[in-house]
C-alpha cells in the first residue's frame, strides 16, 4: 500500500474525488447566488432551497406512478429529469420574482437578504411539513454505475459526469454574461437600467429572466445532487452558508470568482479531511477570515468601495 | 447611487414629542412584576432572555445600521460558557454570566473587526459564515457534548446568598437583569456617542468628513452589542440549565432578526414587542412542528414587504397621520 | 505665494482609464477658488483625492507644506480641512439641531462616552442656535433633516460644515440642484463665512463662480487647462471650446 504524507493513496484519492465533486456542486452553486448577487443585488438566501426543490422535483417525476398511480403517467428519470426539473425551478424562480423580489429592488439592499430568508423558511418548512427531515432514494442512473479501478485510484462514473458537466455549465453560463452580446446588455441593464430602457430594452423582463436563469442553475444542480446526497428538506440549508463564504472569497459578483474559488474551496476541504478532519467543516470560512485580512476585495472582486 | 437607509427612526417630527413609547415601557414592565401569577414563570423567563438578545442587536441593526447575521454565535459563546463554568468550577452565577459576557464581548469585538472591512450585505455574509465556525466548534468540541449540549447547569446561589433554584426567584433575577440592560442600551443610544453612531448609520461619508472614524465607532457598538447579546444567552442557559447547538443555529439569527423587525428596528420598545410576539408564537404552534417555520417565513416575508418600520413605527406613523389630520 | 494647499503631479488612474493626470493645484490662503470644467473632467475624482477619499495613484498633496498624501480622511477635520458632498449629505433620521450638534461634538473629547447622558451636550445648544440662525434655519431646529427642502438641506450642510471653524473649505458643486432664489441665498452665505478662510469649490454655475472666486483652474480630461481670475478665463477660447467640444456648458 502506497502512502503518501503518511496517507494511503486511496484515501487521499477518493477523499480528492469527493472534494472535486463538493467543489462541482459549490461552483455550480455559488454561479447562481454570484450572477444573481452581481446583476440584481440581491443576496439569495433562497438558493439552498432553491436547489433541494429541484431534487426534490427530480425524486418527484421518478415517483409520479408511486403517487398517482391512476394518472397513467409515466415515471420520467434522471435524463428528463435532467431537463424538466430545472425548467420547473426556474418557472418557480419567475413566481418569486414577480410576487416578491422584485418589490425590494428599490429599497436598501439589506431587505433582498431578509426578503430571501423568510421564503427559505417557508420552502423549507412546507417539504419539512410533509417529508420530515428523513430522505428520498434517488438511483443512480443505470448508464453512469459503477467505476473504473485505476489501482491508485477507483473513478467512479456518474462523480466523473458531475464534474464535467458542471465544468462545461459553468464556464458556458461565464462565457455567456461576459462574452457575448446578451451578456453586455445583462451587465449594461443592471448598471444603469433607465438607460438601457431608454433604448428599448425591456429590463424588467431581462431581471425577472436573470433570477429564473439563476434559480434554474440551482435546481439544475438539485437534480445532479439527487443520487449521490440524502434528497432532504434540509439539504440545502448549511450549504447555502457555504456558498456564501465561497461567493465572499471569489469576489461579490464576479462570475469566473465563484466557479473558480468553488472547486478550489471543494478540494481543499477534501484534503483538509484527510489531514485534519476535525478542520474540515470550518476551513472554507477561516480561509473566508483569512483572504478578507489579505485581500478583502476577494480573488477576482473589484476593489472595495 | 446611494442606498435608501435601512432603518428610520420613528422619534416624532413634531415638536412635541408622543410619549407613548415611554408608557408602553411602563406598563410592560408593571405588568411583568405580577406575570409569574398568571402565567408559567419560565415562559415568562424565555421572553426576557429574547427581549434582551434582540434589544441588544437593535443597537448594531437599528442604530448602527449594520445588517449583522450571526449574532446566535454570542448568544451560543456566553451561553456555553456559563453552563461550563457553571458546573466545573466553584462560582456564583452572576460570576459565570460575567465571564460569558467577557467572551462574547471580546470575539465580538474581533468578528466586528473583521466583518467590517466590508460593507452592507458584505458584512451580513462573513458574520454569518463566522457564526458557522462558532457553531462547528461546539458541535464538534468534546466538552459542549455535540447534539446534547450541556445539561444539568446548576443555577446557583446568587452572590453565593440567594437560591435562584426556585424558578419564581429565577424569574425576578432574570427580570432586573433583563431591564438593567435594556436599561444600560438605552443610555449608550441616548449618550454623545449614541449620536455619533447615528450619525455614521445615516451618512458614514458625511461623518468621516466632519472627522469622526466611522469603523472604530461601529466597532463599539459591534463589541457592546456582542457582550450585551452574550448576557442573554448566558441567562438563557442559566434559567432552562442547558446550552445546546440551537444557542448558536443561524436559524437563531435569523429569529433575532425577524423580532426587531415586527417590532420596529432603532425603537427601545420595538425589540421587546417584537421579542414577546415571536416567543408567544413560537410557543402556541411548537405542537405544530414544522409550520412554525413556514409561519415566521410568511412574517418576515410581511414585515419585510409592508412593514418595515415594524409595529412601533407603524403605530408611530399612524398617530403622526391622525394628529396632522387633526390639526387641518 | 502663502500656499495652504498644493499638489504635486497628483494622478488617478483607474482599470487602464486616468481620470486625474498629473495635476498641478496652488490654493493661496484666503482666497476663494474654484474649479472648473466640463462633465467626465476629474473635478470630482480630484476633489476626493484631495479630501482623501480615494488614494492617488502617484503624486502628492500638501496642506500647510505638510504632507497629506497618505492620510485617513477622518483626520483631516481635526487638521482644519472640512468638505461638503454633491448630493447634500446630511443625517436624515436625526433633526435639524442634532445635525449640527453633531458637527460640533468633533473637538470634545466626550464623543466617545457611550455611558454619558446626551443632556451633558446642553453646553453646545447655544452654538448650534447661532449656526442654524446664520444659515436661517432656527425655525426648524425640531424638524427630522430629511424633511427639509433640498435648498434648506444644503443650507444646513453649509451649517454643520462651518461648525468645525476650518481653515480650509472644500465645496463639492454646492449650488447644484437648487433653484434661482436658493442658488442666491448659499452664494451669499459662503462668501459671508468664507471671510477670513480658503475655500475650494468645484462648481458647474458660471454665475457662481465668476461671482465668487478670486481664482479658476479650468480641468478638462483630467489636466490642468488654464488658470486665472473669471475675465481671464472666460475670454481663452480654449476653455470654450473644451465645453462645447464635449456638448456640455
Amino acid at each position: 500500500m502506497t502512502l503518501i504524507f503518511g496517507v494511503p493513496i486511496q484515501a487521499l484519492t477518493g477523499q480528492l474525488m469527493i472534494g472535486l465533486i463538493n467543489g462541482a456542486f459549490y461552483a455550480l452553486l455559488s454561479l447562481g447566488v454570484a450572477i444573481i448577487f452581481g446583476m440584481l443585488r440581491i443576496a439569495n438566501f433562497a438558493h439552498g432551497a432553491q436547489y433541494m426543490l429541484g431534487a426534490f422535483v427530480a425524486w418527484f417525476l421518478l415517483s409520479i406512478p408511486t403517487l398517482f398511480p391512476n394518472s397513467g403517467l409515466p415515471s420520467i428519470g434522471y435524463w428528463g429529469a435532467l431537463v424538466v426539473a430545472p425548467i420547473i425551478v426556474f418557472g418557480v424562480g419567475i413566481l418569486m420574482e414577480v410576487l416578491f423580489i422584485r418589490r425590494v429592488y428599490r429599497l436598501d439592499h439589506a431587505y433582498g437578504l431578509l426578503l430571501t430568508i423568510g421564503l427559505t423558511m417557508i420552502l423549507e418548512g412546507i417539504f419539512r411539513v410533509q417529508f420530515g427531515s428523513s430522505g428520498q432514494p434517488y438511483q443512480i442512473p443505470e448508464l453512469l454505475r459503477g467505476g473504473q479501478n485505476l489501482g491508485f485510484m477507483v473513478l467512479p462514473y456518474y462523480r466523473v459526469w458531475v464534474i464535467l458537466v458542471s465544468l462545461v455549465v459553468c464556464f458556458a453560463t461565464w462565457f455567456m454574461i461576459e462574452r457575448t452580446k446578451f451578456g453586455s446588455y445583462l451587465r449594461a441593464a443592471t448598471e444603469n437600467p433607465e438607460l438601457v430602457q431608454a433604448f428599448g430594452v425591456n429590463v424588467p423582463l431581462m431581471l425577472m429572466l436573470t433570477y429564473g436563469f439563476g434559480v434554474g442553475l440551482a435546481g439544475f444542480a438539485g437534480v445532479m445532487a439527487a443520487p449521490i446526497y440524502q434528497v432532504s428538506p434540509a439539504m440545502g440549508q448549511n450549504l447555502i452558508i457555504i456558498i456564501f463564504a465561497v461567493v465572499v472569497i471569489g469576489g461579490m459578483g464576479s462570475i469566473l470568482g465563484s466557479i473558480i474559488s468553488g472547486f478550489l474551496l471543494g478540494i481543499i476541504e477534501g484534503l483538509t479531511k484527510v489531514f485534519r478532519p476535525e478542520a474540515s467543516t470550518t476551513i472554507i470560512f477561516v480561509i473566508m477570515a483569512v483572504v478578507l485580512l489579505v485581500r478583502p476585495r476577494g480573488l477576482l472582486g473589484k476593489v472595495a468601495k | 447611487m446611494t442606498a435608501t437607509t435601512l432603518t428610520t427612526d420613528p422619534t416624532s417630527t413634531l415638536a412635541t414629542r408622543i410619549g407613548w413609547e415611554k408608557i408602553a415601557l411602563l406598563v410592560l414592565l408593571l405588568l411583568a412584576l405580577i406575570g409569574p401569577a398568571f402565567v408559567y414563570p419560565l415562559f415568562l423567563v424565555r421572553i426576557l432572555t429574547f427581549v434582551l438578545f434582540a434589544s441588544a442587536y437593535n443597537l448594531i441593526f437599528g442604530y448602527a445600521g449594520l445588517l449583522g447575521f450571526g449574532h446566535a454565535a454570542f448568544f451560543g459563546l456566553a451561553s456555553y460558557t456559563v453552563a461550563q463554568s457553571a458546573k466545573t468550577l466553584p462560582i456564583t452565577p452572576e460570576i459565570s454570566l460575567i465571564l460569558g459576557v467577557m467572551v462574547s464581548a471580546a470575539i465580538g469585538s474581533v468578528f466586528g473587526w473583521l466583518a467590517i472591512k466590508r460593507q452592507g450585505l458584505y458584512f451580513a455574509m462573513i458574520t454569518l459564515s463566522l457564526a458557522q465556525i462558532v457553531f462547528f466548534f461546539f458541535a464538534q468540541v468534546g466538552w459542549a457534548h455535540g447534539e446534547d449540549g450541556i445539561q444539568s447547569v446548576p443555577r446557583g446561589y446568587f452572590l453565593g446568598l440567594l437560591s435562584l433554584s426556585d424558578n419564581t426567584v429565577m424569574y425576578y433575577f432574570v427580570l432586573c437583569v433583563s431591564v438593567l440592560g435594556v436599561w444600560f442600551l438605552w443610555r449608550v443610544v441616548e449618550s454623545p456617542y449614541g449620536e455619533i453612531l447615528k450619525a455614521v448609520r445615516d451618512n458614514e461619508p458625511r461623518a468621516i468628513s466632519l472627522g469622526y472614524n466611522a469603523n472604530r465607532i461601529k466597532l463599539t457598538a459591534f463589541t457592546i452589542s456582542a457582550g450585551v447579546a452574550g448576557l442573554a444567552g448566558g441567562l438563557n442557559a442559566l434559567s432552562f440549565q442547558l446550552a445546546s447547538l440551537s444557542d448558536v443555529h443561524y436559524l437563531l439569527s435569523a429569529e433575532v432578526i425577524l423580532m426587531v423587525l415586527i417590532g420596529g428596528a432603532a425603537t427601545t420598545l420595538g425589540p421587546v414587542l417584537g421579542a414577546i410576539v415571536l416567543v408567544t408564537m413560537q410557543n402556541y404552534l411548537a405542537s405544530l412542528g414544522a409550520w412554525v417555520l413556514i409561519v415566521q417565513g410568511v412574517i418576515f416575508v410581511l414585515c419585510v414587504l409592508g412593514m418595515r418600520n415594524g409595529i412601533v413605527g407603524t403605530i408611530e406613523n399612524w398617530t403622526l397621520r391622525q394628529l396632522t389630520r387633526s390639526e387641518g | 505665494m502663502d500656499l495652504i494647499l498644493e499638489t504635486r503631479d497628483l494622478t488617478k488612474r483607474f482599470d487602464g482609464f486616468i481620470a486625474v493626470n498629473g495635476v498641478n493645484l496652488q490654493i493661496e490662503r484666503g482666497t476663494i477658488h474654484a474649479m472648473i470644467g466640463p462633465n467626465g473632467a476629474g473635478k470630482t475624482t480630484t476633489f476626493n483625492l484631495l479630501t482623501k477619499f480615494i488614494q492617488p495613484t502617484f503624486g502628492q498633496i500638501l496642506f500647510n507644506g505638510r504632507d497629506i498624501t497618505r492620510e485617513q480622511p477622518e483626520n483631516l477635520a481635526k487638521a482644519g480641512i472640512v468638505r461638503s458632498f454633491q448630493i447634500s449629505a446630511i443625517f436624515g433620521e436625526m433633526t435639524v439641531a442634532q445635525n449640527v450638534r453633531v458637527a460640533l461634538q468633533r473637538p470634545l473629547a466626550t464623543y466617545m462616552h457611550f455611558w454619558r447622558p446626551v443632556s451633558s451636550l446642553r453646553s453646545l445648544n447655544d452654538r448650534v442656535d447661532s449656526l442654524l440662525e446664520a444659515v436661517g434655519l432656527l425655525e426648524f431646529r425640531s424638524l427630522k433633516a430629511k424633511e427639509l427642502s433640498y435648498g434648506r438641506k444644503r443650507a444646513l450642510e453649509i451649517a454643520t460644515t462651518f461648525a468645525l471653524d476650518p481653515e480650509l473649505l472644500l465645496l463639492d458643486e454646492p449650488t447644484s440642484g437648487l433653484g434661482h432664489e436658493d442658488v442666491d441665498r448659499i452664494s451669499s452665505l459662503i462668501k459671508s463665512f468664507a471671510k477670513g478662510r480658503t475655500l475650494l469649490m468645484v462648481e458647474h454655475n458660471l454665475s457662481v463662480v465668476s461671482s465668487l472666486s478670486d481664482k479658476i483652474t479650468v480641468l478638462t480630461r483630467g489636466s490642468v487647462l488654464v488658470e486665472g481670475d473669471y475675465a481671464t478665463i472666460s475670454r481663452d477660447p480654449r476653455v470654450m471650446e473644451a465645453y462645447l467640444g464635449t456638448g456640455h456648458g
